[in-house]
């Protein structure tokens, strides 16, 4: 009951902002709203119980996607131009594509089933084991950092590479903009 | 009584909703989204209790610094026009007065 109420009120609170979203013009504004959306999707996240998904959305979400979203607009425009065109196809193909999805978890077990296809699996055999054969509480981090190291070995491998390659590609960016910058503020003045 | 105060924290956080949507200037928007985040921290404070499970409480306090991070980057880009470059100031009509 009572985390229905919760869940009820997030979701009310994700809706309205997501329509505040759609109808704001000043993308400033905009980007603020994304980062209070992303903060009630981590919300809803804690309130299913998955933390770690929680503060992963949070921090790219409303950390990241906010600075990388502000360092767009300044190489872009502040204002977002009214669409000219009829947005009926566009919104007959969203409303056709979420009807698909909706319809595709009705197939999905109901939350919580202990039957579900992710439970039959090796999670049960993780749950009973991790303790003698790891020791670490947090069954999470056992699987991540212990049971399939490696692959989060090459997860971090692949999240360094990108990090490294948007570094080098802003840093060549800032400096190819500053010396034409000098120059036609010196003409203006 | 935790009830009550999720209920109070809902209400809290439906103002700072309306200040987000209505926002006059620019100014009150980036204030009601950092308001925002100390919301959640408090509601993720709360959650635990209300559950009955409050192992997750030093959790909200890493969103209290990404928080703090995400408001220190957006005055920066305020202040400076750009993230890592200096440039002019914002315009009236981006501020929305």
């Amino acid at each position: 009951m009572v985390e229905m109420f919760v869940d009820i009120t997030l979701f009310v609170m994700l809706v309205a902002t997501a329509i505040a979203i759609v109808r704001m013009r000043q993308l400033f504004g905009v980007v603020m709203m994304a980062g209070v959306f992303s903060l009630l999707s981590a919300m809803l996240l804690v309130a299913l119980d998955a933390v770690d998904v929680a503060f992963t959305e949070a921090a790219v979400g409303a950390g990241i996607s906010t600075v990388l979203m502000l360092s767009t607009l300044t190489l872009t425009s502040r204002i977002e131009i009214p669409a000219t065109r009829s947005p009926l196809i566009p919104l007959l193909v969203v409303t056709v594509t979420g009807a698909a999805i909706i319809y595709g978890t009705l197939d999905m077990p109901s939350f919580g089933d202990p039957n579900a296809p992710a439970q039959v699996g090796v999670a049960a055999q993780y749950l009973a084991q991790s303790p003698e054969e790891i020791g670490i509480p947090n069954v999470v981090t056992v699987i991540l950092a212990g049971y399939r190291s490696f692959d989060t070995l090459g997860e971090v491998a692949v999240v360094f590479t990108a990090g490294v390659g948007v570094l080098m590609l802003i840093s060549g960016l800032r400096r190819r903009r500053r010396k034409p910058d000098n120059e036609s503020r010196g003409k203006t003045s | 009584m935790f009830l009550a105060a999720i209920i109070l924290l809902f209400v809290a956080m439906l103002f700072v909703l309306i200040r987000l949507y209505v926002g006059k200037t620019l100014y009150d928007r980036v204030l009601a989204a950092n308001a925002f985040g100390t919301h959640t921290v408090l509601f993720i404070g709360v959650l635990g209790f209300l559950m009955g499970r409050p192992d997750f409480l030093d959790i909200a306090l890493l969103y209290a610094l990404i928080n703090f991070v995400g408001t220190i980057a957006i005055l920066k880009y305020f202040r400076y026009r750009a993230i890592g470059d200096a440039h002019q100031k914002p315009t009236e009509q981006e501020i929305g007065q």
